[in-house]
C-alpha cells in the first residue's frame, strides 16, 4: 500500500457556546488507507469530519491536506480559495432520503458538482454521468427519475455516484450505511470497497457500527467525550483494547451467536 | 414441538392488504406463529417485510388504506375465555382492554411515543389510570416504582421533568416503564432499541431480557438486527415480503439455517464475514430463486418450520 499522506490533522479543537466537541485532536490519513471513526452519539465524531471538510470552522489546530497542487492548510484558507479544493475532498452522508434534493432527476443531482465547478459541457458531462451510473451499479434509464423512485440502497448509490464523479482524493463517509437493512448494507459496502481498489480512494468512515467499521477499516479512532481515547490497526484495536471506554463498546455489541452472551461492561464502575 | 403448547397468541393465515394509488398491496400473506406463554418470540426481516405490521395487528393498529382481510389471531388470557382479536368489534371492552393492559407496546422512537407535553409521571401514571380503578395518588406510586425498576434514579424529581429533558436511552426506559406497568401478559417491542446507540442498546436489551425473566410475560420482539435476536430470543420467526419463511428455535434458526434467504441475512453481518473478502449479500446466497412464492410452511424432524418448494425441503420432513 502507498505510504504517502492524504491529510494530518493536530490539535484540532472546536466548542461550540465554550463546550468543547472536539478537544486536541491528532492523527495522519495515509492515501487508499480507511481511516475508521466511532464512538457513541455526541462523542464528536461527526464534528471531527465536518472540521476537516471546513463545512464548520475549527477553533484551535492544525488540518494539512495533500491535494493535487501540494500540500495545503485548510483551517488557514479563506471560503473563496477553499472551492477549488472542495472538488477533491467529498462527502457521502447518512440519510439517502435527505440528501437528495426531490425536485432534481438523478442526472441534475450527479452532474451538479460539475457544474459547480464549471467542467465539462454538456456532453462530457453526460458521458461521465452514464460512467458514474455504471460505477454504482445503476441502470442508465436512471436518469430522468426523480430520487423518490428509488429505495434507500438505490439512493445511497446516487449519492455515492454525485460524491465521486469530481474524482476526489478524500472520501468522507458520515454514518453512510447506518440506515440500510443488513442485506442492502452489505451491498454498499462492497460497492465502497470495490470503488477504492478501483479508484484509488480514501476513506474517513465515520460510524458507530463497530462490526461495520472492523470490517471496512483499516485503522480506527475511538472518541469519547471529543478526545481520542484510543487510536491504532483495527486488529489491535478490536482484540487488545487499551482502554476502558473501548472495551466498554466492544462489551455492548450483540454477537450473532446464541452461545455468545451479552455481557456489556458498566459505565459506572468503569468511572466513564 | 414436544413440550406442551401453551400458546398466549396463536396467528393464523392472517392477511392485510393496502390500497394505494397502484393497486392492492399485500403487505401480509398467510401469516402463521405461535407466541408461546413466557418466552420470547423475535420476529426478523428487512423492511418491508411486514414484521412492523404484524405487530400492528395484534393490537388492531391496522388503519385505512390497510386492511386486515383475513385470518385469526387467537388470544388466551392466563385468567378468562381466549378470543379472536381479528373478529373484535372497534369498540368491544376486551379490545380497550388489551391495547395497553393486556398487550403493551415499546416503539422504536420514544421521542415519538412520548408526548412533549406531559410530565414523565404523568405519562407512566396515565396507563395505570386508564386500565385500573385506582386513585391518581395509588397510580403515582406505582408509576414511581416501575420507573425505579427500568433503572431510573433520583425518582421523587424525574417524575417532574418532562421527556426532552431526559436523553435518548432514558426515554426509552420511560416507554418500557409505561408498557410494563399494568403487568401485560404480552409486551411487544417494535425495533425498541434501533435508534440508539450500541452501548445504550446493551443496557435497554439486558434490562428488557432481566424484566422479562423476572415477570415471566412473553414477548413478541421485532427487529432487523440479528445479533439482537441472538442475544434475547427463544424463537424465531423469519419474515420476508410479508410472507413467513422458517420458524423454529434460536440456535435453529441462526446455528443451522435451512432456508436460502435466513443464509443471506446471516452471511451479510459485517461481523461474522472475513475481513478483506467481499460481504455476501441475500442476492449473492439466495441466487435468482423466487423466495416470494408462498410455500405452505411444512415441519421438519426437529420441529422448526419452513417455507420451501416441495422439492427444496430436507430429508425427514414430516
Amino acid at each position: 500500500m502507498n505510504s504517502e499522506l492524504v491529510l494530518t490533522v493536530a490539535g484540532l479543537s472546536k466548542y461550540f457556546d465554550g463546550v468543547p466537541a472536539v478537544q486536541d485532536v491528532s492523527f495522519e490519513l495515509k492515501r487508499s488507507e480507511t481511516l475508521g471513526i466511532v464512538g457513541e452519539s455526541g462523542s464528536g465524531k461527526t464534528t471531527l469530519a465536518r472540521c476537516i471538510l471546513r463545512a464548520i470552522d475549527p477553533d484551535e489546530g492544525v488540518v494539512r491536506f495533500n491535494s493535487d497542487g501540494g500540500w495545503v492548510d485548510l483551517h488557514r484558507l479563506t471560503d473563496r480559495e477553499l472551492v477549488p479544493l472542495r472538488a477533491e475532498m467529498q462527502m457521502i452522508f447518512q440519510d439517502p432520503f435527505s440528501s437528495l434534493n426531490p425536485r432534481m432527476t438523478v442526472q441534475e443531482i450527479i452532474e451538479e458538482p460539475l457544474l459547480i465547478h464549471g467542467l465539462d459541457d454538456r456532453r462530457e458531462r453526460r458521458t461521465k454521468v452514464l460512467e458514474m451510473l455504471d460505477l454504482v451499479q445503476l441502470s442508465h434509464e436512471s436518469l430522468t427519475r426523480y430520487p423518490h423512485a428509488f429505495s434507500g440502497g438505490q439512493r445511497q448509490r446516487i449519492g455515492i455516484a454525485r460524491a465521486l464523479i469530481l474524482r476526489p482524493n478524500l472520501v468522507v463517509c458520515d454514518e453512510s450505511v447506518s440506515a440500510l437493512d443488513v442485506s442492502v448494507q452489505a451491498q454498499i459496502i462492497n460497492l465502497l470497497e470495490d470503488l477504492q481498489q478501483e479508484l484509488g480512494l480514501t476513506y474517513l468512515f465515520v460510524a458507530h457500527d463497530l462490526s461495520v467499521v472492523q470490517h471496512i477499516c483499516d485503522r480506527v479512532l475511538v472518541m469519547h467525550r471529543g478526545r481520542v481515547v484510543e487510536q491504532g490497526t483495527v486488529d489491535e484495536v478490536f482484540d487488545h483494547p487499551k482502554e476502558d471506554y473501548t472495551r466498554l463498546l466492544l462489551s455492548a455489541i450483540p454477537s450473532p451467536d446464541p452461545d455468545v452472551p451479552l455481557r456489556p461492561l458498566d459505565r459506572r464502575s468503569l468511572g466513564l | 414441538m414436544a413440550e406442551t403448547t401453551d400458546n398466549v397468541l396463536e396467528i393464523r393465515d392472517l392477511a392485510v392488504d393496502f390500497k394505494t394509488d397502484t393497486g392492492l398491496t399485500n403487505a401480509l400473506v398467510n401469516v402463521g406463529f405461535d407466541v408461546p406463554r413466557g418466552k420470547v418470540t423475535a420476529v426478523v426481516g428487512e423492511s418491508g417485510s411486514g414484521k412492523s405490521v404484524t405487530a400492528n395487528c395484534i393490537m388492531r393498529l391496522i388503519q385505512p388504506p390497510g386492511r386486515i382481510t383475513g385470518g385469526s389471531i387467537a388470544f388466551q388470557p392466563e385468567q378468562g375465555e381466549a378470543f379472536d382479536i381479528v373478529s373484535l368489534g372497534k369498540k368491544d371492552p376486551r379490545l380497550l382492554d388489551l391495547r395497553g393492559g393486556k398487550i403493551s407496546m415499546v416503539f422504536q422512537e420514544p421521542m415519538t411515543a412520548l408526548s412533549p407535553v406531559y410530565t414523565v409521571g404523568n405519562q407512566v401514571a396515565e396507563a395505570i389510570l386508564c386500565h385500573r380503578d385506582v386513585s391518581k395518588e395509588v397510580a403515582w406510586k406505582e408509576a414511581a416504582h416501575m420507573l425505579e425498576r427500568v433503572g431510573i434514579g433520583d425518582i421523587e424529581r424525574r417524575m417532574t421533568m418532562y421527556p426532552f429533558e431526559f436523553s435518548g436511552g432514558m426515554r426509552q426506559r420511560v416507554v418500557v416503564a409505561m408498557a410494563l406497568v399494568c403487568n401485560p401478559e404480552v409486551l411487544i417491542c417494535d425495533e425498541p432499541t434501533t435508534a440508539l446507540d450500541v452501548t445504550i442498546q446493551a443496557e435497554i436489551l439486558t434490562l428488557i431480557r432481566d424484566l422479562q425473566r423476572e415477570l415471566g410475560n412473553s414477548v413478541l420482539f421485532i427487529t432487523h438486527d440479528l445479533g439482537v435476536v441472538a442475544q434475547l430470543a427463544d424463537q424465531v420467526v423469519v419474515m420476508y415480503q410479508g410472507r413467513v419463511l422458517e420458524i423454529g428455535t434460536v440456535r435453529q434458526v441462526l446455528k443451522t439455517p435451512v432456508h436460502p434467504y435466513t443464509r443471506g441475512l446471516l452471511a451479510a453481518i459485517p461481523g461474522l464475514a472475513k475481513k478483506g473478502q467481499p460481504l455476501s449479500t441475500i442476492a449473492s446466497v439466495v441466487g435468482d430463486t423466487d423466495i416470494t412464492t408462498p410455500w405452505p410452511l411444512v415441519t421438519l424432524a426437529d420441529g422448526r418450520q419452513v417455507s420451501l418448494p416441495p422439492d427444496q425441503i430436507p430429508e425427514g420432513a414430516s
